[in-house]
């Protein structure tokens, strides 16, 4: 009884409903009830009403105060109810809350400054493609990592003993392994021109497919088509720390003179880097993984520090098309040393209009 | 032709994929969403008929493997556990219960944890190659990590104010130099990708 007048007394209060992005998928609903009602609220409803008439009960987590529905239709209209019980007794209901559509944008907002840093870049490399195509020459620091990979491939050819090539543990979606693939085709031309093995185990599916056909157009470019051995890019297995076994153990048995680890790679990174250099092995790491990059530092002869990964494939080809790419990633940095360096300067004199830009 | 079909048409279906993805990130709009749960299916599908070329090349691998006397015995177990395990599947299932399941838990989570711990022994090893004092950045990185390993353990928290100087470790010069890589590869990322779609980077067909 107590409960009924309780009831009676609030059956105020609406919920407030909004569209809080423009995907026209969700509605936010945000339930007023009174605090001291909270803790007595064992079983919470939500009901949602379509404007076609359709009724659902959304059961939600009782101490929840706001609620984002999902996958809604933004062709249509939805209003809420709140019902509240404890232990089955209904002991709040709100009015029902005005009718609100999901909406639907063009344009997302919040990924503005995101938009223009990009058109901004997008705009400095064409400039720099454009001198390239000019033929202006294009000065790039020497990159030690990249330097060596001649020597990495002449060592191996030296000892008679194959090269191990290893894409990264992500699939084909990481910018990294790509990055990794497109270094894979000059190591295997070098490769290939002084008739060195390389073997390239994989992790991934489709990156093994891919792999295998970029070693194979490798060695139809330098005119060896004869050198393509199928069993040596092949799919090892998609389990963590089985690929580092598998690995591993290659490097043991084959004594492999050089190893590349290339790409995005998690904990078997040191498994993979420290078996290498026990077997005395000339190893070049590179990779974007920055929780990876001390084990690789401290294992490999050499190591390709984030950026260097995606740079190397223009380094190595010194194709002008793709050198200029890299003086616009170069002039990018400096725009943004320059902003973050002004940004703090400001904020030093109080003056924060950061938060108002990002 | 073969160029055409190699070369030319993978090209340009970049391109296009390419820009309509780069649109795609910026609209919300449901339609565009489609777009991105269409092409999520698409990419499923292609990924399983890599799996199909993936076993191919797997039992292919280590078929011809068993004919070497040092590899043999350890082919021979990856293609009969792999054997194994398809029957196992198809005719038990593998539901929470199954053999399947309980094979998984029992045999392969174990063989995973015990790669993973060698790590402790790699980490040792490598702590040793890196910490000989050869020049001023090792010694740097020598003093640094001893007081960043000190102050972790419970002796260093009896030190007063090495929390502390561990914190600033961790959140100033560590946190600096990490942001300083991360622009870099943002960077880097999306040059690489602009030189996809523009097709200027090709080394993926072949050069």
């Amino acid at each position: 009884m107590i409960l009924r007048v309780m009831l009676l007394f609030l059956f105020i209060s609406p919920p407030k409903v909004f569209s809080p992005d423009g995907t026209g998928k969700k509605l936010t609903i945000v339930m007023n009830i009174p605090d001291t009602l909270r803790t007595q609220i064992t079983t919470l409803n939500l009901l949602r009403e379509c404007s076609d008439g359709k009724l659902d009960t959304l059961n939600i987590l009782p101490f929840l105060k706001t609620y984002t529905d999902n996958e809604l239709d933004y062709r249509k209209e939805y209003r809420y109810k709140i019902l509240a019980y404890s232990n089955g007794n209904l002991i709040y209901e709100s009015e029902w809350s005005e009718y609100a559509r999901p909406t639907a944008k063009w344009f997302d907002k919040g990924k503005l400054p995101l938009f223009i840093v990009m058109m901004v870049f997008t705009i400095i490399m064409i400039f720099y493609i454009a001198q390239a195509r000019a033929n202006k020459p294009l000065y790039l620091r020497p990159i030690a990592g990249l330097e060596a990979v001649n020597e990495a491939i002449g060592r191996a050819t030296e000892m008679g003993r194959p090269i191990i090539y290893i894409n990264g543990l992500t699939g084909i979606s990481d910018i990294a392994t790509i990055a990794a693939l497109n270094i894979l085709s000059h190591v295997t031309k070098r490769a290939g021109q002084f008739e060195t093995r390389i073997v390239v185990p994989c992790y991934d599916p489709v990156v093994y497919t891919i792999a295998r056909e970029i070693v194979k157009e490798a060695y139809t470019t330098i005119g060896r088509p004869d050198l393509f051995n199928p069993d040596d890019v092949y799919f090892a297995t998609d389990s963590q720390f089985g690929y580092a076994a598998h690995v591993a153990a290659r490097m043991v048995r084959e004594q492999s003179a050089t190893n590349f680890f290339m790409g995005y790679y998690f904990a078997e990174s040191l498994i993979l880097s420290e078996t290498g250099a026990s077997t005395g092995a000339i190893q070049v790491a590179g990779t974007d993984s920055v929780a990876q990059l001390p084990f690789f530092v401290v294992t490999c002869d050499y190591t390709l520090i984030g950026e260097e990964l995606y740079a190397a494939s223009a380094y190595l080809s010194r194709e002008p098309l793709l050198t200029g790419t890299i003086k616009a990633q170069d002039l990018a940095k400096l725009l943004l040393v320059i902003i973050m360096v002004l940004l703090s300067l400001l904020s030093l004199f109080n003056v924060n209009i950061t938060l108002g830009l990002f | 032709m073969r160029h055409l079909f190699e070369k030319q048409i993978p090209l340009a279906l970049v391109f296009i994929i390419g820009i309509i993805m780069t649109i795609q990130y910026f609209v919300p709009h449901p339609t565009s969403q489609n777009v991105y749960d269409t092409s999520l299916m698409w990419s499923r599908a292609i990924s399983s008929m890599a799996y199909v070329m993936a076993i191919i090349s797997f039992l292919r691998f280590h078929t011809k493997r068993l004919k070497n006397k040092n590899y043999a015995p350890y082919s021979l177990v990856a293609i009969l556990s792999f054997t194994a395990m398809v029957l196992i599947g198809f005719i038990g299932g593998t539901a929470k219960d199954s053999l399947f399941q309980k094979i998984y838990e029992n045999m392969m989570v174990p063989l995973q944890a015990t790669t993973f711990s060698l790590l402790a022994f790699y980490m040792s090893s490598a702590a040793y190659r890196a910490f000989r004092i050869r020049g001023v950045e090792a010694t740097v990185l020598m003093i640094t990590a001893f007081i960043v390993i000190f102050g972790t353990t419970t002796i260093g928290n009896y030190v007063p104010k090495m929390n502390e100087i561990v914190e600033w470790i961790m959140a100033v010069p560590n946190l600096a130099s990490k942001r300083g890589i991360i622009i870099g590869v943002g960077l880097g990322v999306v040059a690489t990708s602009i030189k996809i779609i523009l097709g200027i980077e090709r080394n993926w067909v072949g050069g």
